[in-house]
């Protein structure tokens, strides 16, 4: 398990990952003192946030790849020019929700922390020449929680795809459904579903890049119903919770339980893919499944 | 013999107070006939206004009751000549979730739904209606060959959620309930699910994405069950009534929020009081709906299903 890691350093890309850095500009809060280091997650290296970044959030030490939110992601899969899909509007807090806190605190407080309104944008651009929509749920802004506000932006996603008789490449990353919508948030799988349907009976790819962590209600509609699944190495991937699962079994979980290389093995991603071969590898994959006869 | 809740104790005590008086008239031939019927006067009437006004917590108890009717008992209440298809072809058998052939007052349709089983054989048996990805495949199977021979689909939903375990996990659970819900949403015959009992998550849409969606009286429906959202929103196990109360998990409460389109009533006492009636309700309900989906082309049929889900969010 795990033979994956260790190898994600984009040496032989270093052109585009330049290209990349450059155009992260201002993104990250580099001239603080408390941001120019960066601790490795998993094995607590501390990587000079440059280095860090430079190398796609991968740890240069023992490749762990660490999360990456929306603006990073489309500047390392997609050719510069790329333009940022508008948010959509939804119903806020349809239930108005609280627990501990209410849900449009949470809300408030996740959009003060996050460039983006909520967990899931999309923008529209090449990868490599090839037409795609990108869509990334950022786990940043409230787990990457499925509600309202993503379903509908994953919908308009695959919309725009259909619209531009192009693929359409989803990054996943969310703890589940967000339970402060309620019923409603259960909703977005199959609203999402339908969405995927028409891209389907329209000829058009879809491509999904499970990435750390993809789990729950998001698992088990839109993460589930690509035509190729890409994993990033490492990312926890599954529908029911570890600790519930424990708890039902009452035993030891395997090694490596629910993590990419684990469900490559068990038939349900087609590739495990290192971050710095990823833009390499969607190209390639676009390249085969875009059909002349759409385009 | 009806187990009662805890919420149903001052009911349950008028009812033993009125068994013991049965006994003693019987006994001691001591006409204490007004007074039996008296007490029984005032148990309708607490057990009517109870009803009237439960709470989401309650409801929930009501719709998990240990004698709530479920699949089998509908296939004997309402069906007739059910015939049992089993296994996904890939792996196994999952009793789970059952289905098959049957005819609803004569009319030829599929049946699906889960079943949580009535004592401890039967519950082991079905896996207290917890579904793996076998049960959902083969749910995926039966779809596909209701839309080839024309039968209109009716799913029974109950179930507290998909099965969490790890070869549930092994052989995709995730991706078992997505084609399960997929299979729903391109079904070219009539759809109508009904929430029977718990409508548990993932592992109810799966097969509650239908064009009409029907819940009885005291059903519930949620993303997570009200211990679950307790423990991961409040961090205590102790607030489920609270979790139950805002994740607004009731038949009523989803009616409002265009998630259902229809409530069926339950006889009075919830549907474990008189399993015949509940039945008979279920079997007019669903067979008036799809009365007026007869006739609907697969591409109307599958437009409005994606219509009714596109829509929500959109509000």
């Amino acid at each position: 398990m795990g033979t994956d890691r260790g190898t994600g350093h984009g040496v032989a890309n270093m052109s585009w990952i330049t290209k990349v850095r450059n155009s992260l500009g201002s993104l990250g809060k580099r001239d603080t003192p408390d941001n120019l280091w960066t601790k490795c997650p998993s094995c607590a290296e501390m990587v000079f946030t440059q280095a860090w970044e430079d190398n796609l959030s991968v740890c240069p030490r023992c490749g762990h790849h660490g999360r990456v939110g929306a603006q990073a992601r489309f500047a390392q899969v997609l050719d510069p020019g790329y333009t940022v899909l508008p948010a959509v509007t939804v119903p806020e807090n349809p239930l108005n929700f609280r627990d501990s806190k209410k849900y449009s605190d949470r809300l408030k407080a996740a959009r003060a922390a996050n460039p983006f309104p909520d967990a899931l944008t999309a923008a529209e651009g090449a990868i490599d020449g090839h037409a795609a929509i990108v869509a990334v749920q950022d786990f940043a802004f409230m787990g990457g929680s499925m509600g309202m506000a993503v379903g509908e932006a994953f919908v308009r996603a695959a919309e725009r795809a259909v619209e531009r008789k192009c693929a359409f490449v989803m990054f996943t990353a969310a703890g589940g459904a967000r339970m402060q919508e309620g019923i409603l948030s259960l909703m977005q799988m199959p609203k999402t579903t339908v969405a995927l349907r028409r891209l389907s009976r329209a000829g058009l790819p879809y491509i999904v890049v499970l990435t750390d962590p993809t789990t729950g209600g998001v698992t088990a509609s839109y993460a589930m119903l690509g035509d190729v699944h890409l994993a990033e190495p490492g990312a926890l991937i599954g529908f029911a919770g570890q600790r519930v699962i424990r708890d039902t079994i009452r035993e030891k979980l395997p090694d490596g339980f629910q993590r990419a290389e684990y469900l490559r093995e068990h038939g349900m991603v087609d590739q495990v893919v290192p971050r710095s071969e990823l833009r390499a590898t969607l190209a390639r994959l676009l390249d085969y499944l875009t059909r002349k006869d759409v385009a | 013999m009806i187990s009662f809740l805890d919420f149903e104790k001052p009911i349950a005590d008028l009812e033993a107070r009125i068994a013991e008086l049965r006994a003693t008239a019987e006994n001691g031939q001591l006409d204490i006939a007004s007074e039996i019927d008296k007490l029984e006067k005032k148990s309708a009437a607490l057990l009517k206004s109870t009803y009237a006004k439960l709470s989401p917590w309650q409801k929930t108890q009501v719709a998990r009751h240990p004698q709530r009717p479920h699949f089998l008992d509908y296939v004997d209440h309402m069906f007739e000549d059910f015939m049992p298809l089993g296994g996904d072809r890939r792996f196994g058998e999952d009793e789970a979730i059952l289905g098959g052939p049957a005819r609803l007052n004569g009319r030829k349709v599929m049946l699906i739904g889960h079943e949580k089983g009535h004592d401890t054989a039967s519950r082991l048996k079905h896996n207290f209606g917890m579904g793996k990805p076998e049960g959902y495949r083969k749910a995926v199977r039966l779809m596909e060959m209701a839309g080839k021979f024309g039968l209109p689909v009716i799913t029974l939903v109950d179930t507290a959620g998909a099965f969490p375990g790890v070869e549930a996990e092994e052989r995709g659970q995730s991706e078992a309930i997505a084609r399960s819900t997929e299979a729903c949403l391109s079904l070219p015959v009539p759809m109508v699910a009904v929430i029977v009992g718990e409508g548990g998550s993932g592992g109810a849409v799966a097969i509650a994405s239908g064009e009409r969606v029907l819940m009885l009286e005291h059903a519930v429906y949620s993303v997570i069950s009200p211990e679950g959202a307790s423990s991961i929103l409040w961090r205590t196990p102790d607030k489920a009534a609270d979790a139950a109360e805002a994740m607004k998990v009731t038949a009523q409460d989803l009616l409002s929020l265009g998630v259902i389109d229809r409530i069926v009533a339950e006889p009075l006492g919830g549907a474990h009081r008189d399993v015949t009636a509940t039945a008979s309700a279920l079997a007019s309900a669903i067979g008036e709906e799809l009365d007026g989906l007869s006739g609907l082309a697969p591409a109307e049929l599958t437009a409005r299903r994606e219509e009714r889900f596109l829509k929500i969010g959109r509000g």
